[in-house]
């Protein structure tokens, strides 16, 4: 790759500041590769330009699995298995059994649509226990913004005009 | 500062001068300093009441159930009041954390994290009741759908007290995902602030490496939402199911259609008033002030109000319905209930329950901070009591005169409840000495809509 490539991380301390900040350096067209923020910035994707997640639609899927994992679950135990007379509740058709299998397949949509959504977004934004954190500086938890760009020799000319958008640090990061 | 506008009529949320760095101070400082002495002695307290608890408990598995007061008419008592009970007060944190959210209101900032760890602890309360009542614990992966060598023996569908297994594990654990979802950025914030390897090495450990990437915050707030959307119907279910433990039975003055709307009312008041028990506490002594708010306390209150005087229709439905049946079993099972010999049981219920929470109407007395942590101690007392007439008092004067008896608990029961109280403030106390107990990057979300000064500031400039 270029060797010239280097990364210019801008900290900026104000998310209004920030969003403007964004929005002029999409403007001149510097690559942003990454912001970090340390709560979210309501309209910071859509500035980035960044695809809304389909998690959602995920765990609607999710959602129709537990469904029908609890639907043939009881249909296999009460009804094909060892159909049992329980109160002389119907127990050779799932159909007419279902009011009492309403509940259990409720709980299990529930259960498998959350589950599996946070595994999926665990896995995706790669979070798990002993994963070391990637935010370059500690501030960004706290009240600062970063936004990181590479630059292929133009450095000067961005850190000038990332100065002009507000940012109260810059820093330039060899690779 | 045009996009954080919000109506000047509403009050804030965020009292006094503070930054988005303020925020991160505040809600660290109770972990990052010492406890002080009362904390140490609360904490005392709390962990012998568990242990004497968890004596009762060994002793109650090593013994049998006979070691409590249970009898041939009284088969359900403490063990399924306490279950009840602490299940209810789970509620609120659901209610608080997700519907809250799904309603946009900006006040569940403050205080869905504390409620949430709430749920949680109480929950883990009440799921050790059944357990116990088991008499064999070692077996208790009995109650779940497991292929074994018993031939076909599976558990049954049909039975809603195979609902309730299901209902509150799946309860738990999304509470559980729901809670440490929101807590990753905490942690991290706590994590890129610790100065002592060890706690760095712990919070890195439990922030599962959260960076906050746009990405990152962008699935948080779907996943937030979403669980929000799911975790609404779920806490329904769950107060529903646990009613259907009593509704679906035969027993004059169990089996009513009421009970679900009913439970669940129920369980949102004592849940609310339990989590003003707990953040009146916390807010003065982490210093939380500025947070949890006089406003806080108010808002839950009127919940309280209105929420008490849904359980108090329904106590008065519920004997009007049973005059109206014409059935005189379901007549008698109420008679009995408000004069029979646990008249004072219900009287106590009404007056905790439905009498006093009508003192929020004034707001001289809802914006009381000791006021309302009496009422919050004297509702939690009433919804127990609730449970315990409803439960008892149908039992024990059953469809045989000869048999009828009265329950009186031995001191395992007491011993039991008491440890599980025991039990749920050792896991608060150590809660709030080394979790961000306020939702602290959402909080920052609303410094400028909300905050006290940016209001100030706001309004300044429009006139």
């Amino acid at each position: 790759m270029e060797t010239s490539t280097k990364k210019i991380h801008a900290l900026y301390n104000d998310d209004d500041v920030l969003l403007h900040a964004i929005k002029d350096i999409r403007k001149k067209e510097y690559k942003i590769d990454e912001v970090f923020t340390p709560f979210p910035v309501h309209g910071l994707e859509k500035a980035l330009g960044v695809p809304h997640t389909r998690l959602a639609y995920a765990a609607f899927f999710y959602g129709i699995i537990g469904l029908s994992f609890a639907i043939w679950m009881m249909n296999y135990i009460m009804i094909e298995d060892w159909p049992q007379n329980i109160g002389g509740k119907p127990n050779f058709s799932y159909f007419q059994n279902m009011p009492a299998f309403v509940p259990v397949m409720f709980e299990m949509t529930v259960f498998f649509a959350a589950h599996l959504m946070v595994i999926t977004f665990y896995f995706r934004s790669r979070l798990w226990p002993f994963k070391d954190a990637e935010n370059p500086d500690p501030r960004t938890t706290d009240d600062m913004f970063l936004v990181e760009l590479s630059s292929d020799g133009n450095e000067k000319e961005i850190e000038e005009f990332l100065k002009k958008t507000g940012a109260v640090e810059i820093k330039l990061i060899e690779n | 500062m045009a996009s954080h506008y919000e109506a000047p009529i509403r009050k804030p949320l965020i009292i006094g001068e503070k930054s988005y760095h303020d925020i991160s101070v505040d809600v660290a400082a109770p972990v990052e300093g010492k406890a002080n002495k009362l904390w140490w002695i609360v904490f005392s307290i709390s962990l012998s009441a568990f242990l004497w608890g968890l004596g009762c408990i060994f002793y109650t598995v090593g013994t049998g159930i006979g070691v409590w007061g249970l009898n041939k008419t009284v088969g359900w008592a403490w063990d399924i009041t306490n279950f009840v009970w602490w299940v209810g007060i789970g509620h609120a944190g659901t209610l608080i954390s997700a519907v809250l959210l799904l309603f946009r209101q900006k006040w569940r900032m403050g205080i869905n994290r504390s409620a949430e760890a709430m749920t949680i602890f109480s929950v883990m309360q009440a799921g050790l009741f059944p357990l116990i009542h088991m008499g064999r614990l070692w077996n208790a992966n009995w109650v779940l759908p497991i292929p074994n060598q018993f031939g076909s023996l599976w558990v049954n569908f049909n039975s809603p007290l195979l609902w309730d297994v299901f209902a509150i594990s799946t309860y738990l654990s999304v509470s559980l995902v729901f809670w440490w979802t929101g807590l990753l950025p905490d942690f991290a914030m706590l994590r890129d602030r610790a100065i002592k390897p060890f706690q760095k090495k712990i919070y890195s450990l439990l922030s599962f490496g959260w960076s906050g990437r746009v990405k990152d915050w962008n699935r948080f707030e779907e996943v937030s939402l979403v669980l929000a959307g799911l975790a609404t119907p779920l806490v329904l279910s769950v107060h529903t199911i646990v009613s259907f433990d009593f509704a679906t039975s035969v027993i004059p003055g169990w089996h009513t259609t009421i009970f679900p709307p009913y439970f669940v009312a129920g369980a949102i008041f004592s849940g609310f008033a339990m989590v003003n028990t707990l953040l009146i506490i916390m807010r003065k002594v982490s210093n939380l002030e500025a947070y949890i708010t006089v406003q806080h306390i108010e808002l839950m209150n009127i919940v309280i109000m209105i929420t008490g005087s849904i359980v108090g229709v329904a106590y008065i439905t519920e004997l009007f319905i049973a005059w109206y049946s014409g059935v005189e079993y379901e007549q008698y099972a109420f008679l009995n209930r408000a004069t029979g010999p646990y008249w004072w049981a219900y009287l106590l219920m009404m007056s905790c329950n439905v009498f006093s929470p009508q003192f929020m109407w004034s707001k001289r007395l809802r914006t009381s901070i000791m006021f309302s942590f009496i009422i919050s101690i004297v509702v939690n007392v009433g919804m127990w009591f609730e449970r315990f007439v409803i439960i008892v008092t149908s039992l024990h004067r059953d469809y045989l005169p000869s048999s009828w008896t009265m329950f009186s608990p031995t001191f395992v029961d007491i011993g039991i409840f008491i440890g599980t109280i025991g039990f749920f403030f050792v896991l608060f106390l150590l809660y709030a000495r080394t979790f961000p107990v306020i939702a602290q990057a959402e909080v920052k979300t609303i410094l400028k809509s909300s905050g006290e000064n940016f209001k100030k500031l706001r309004d300044g400039n429009e006139h």
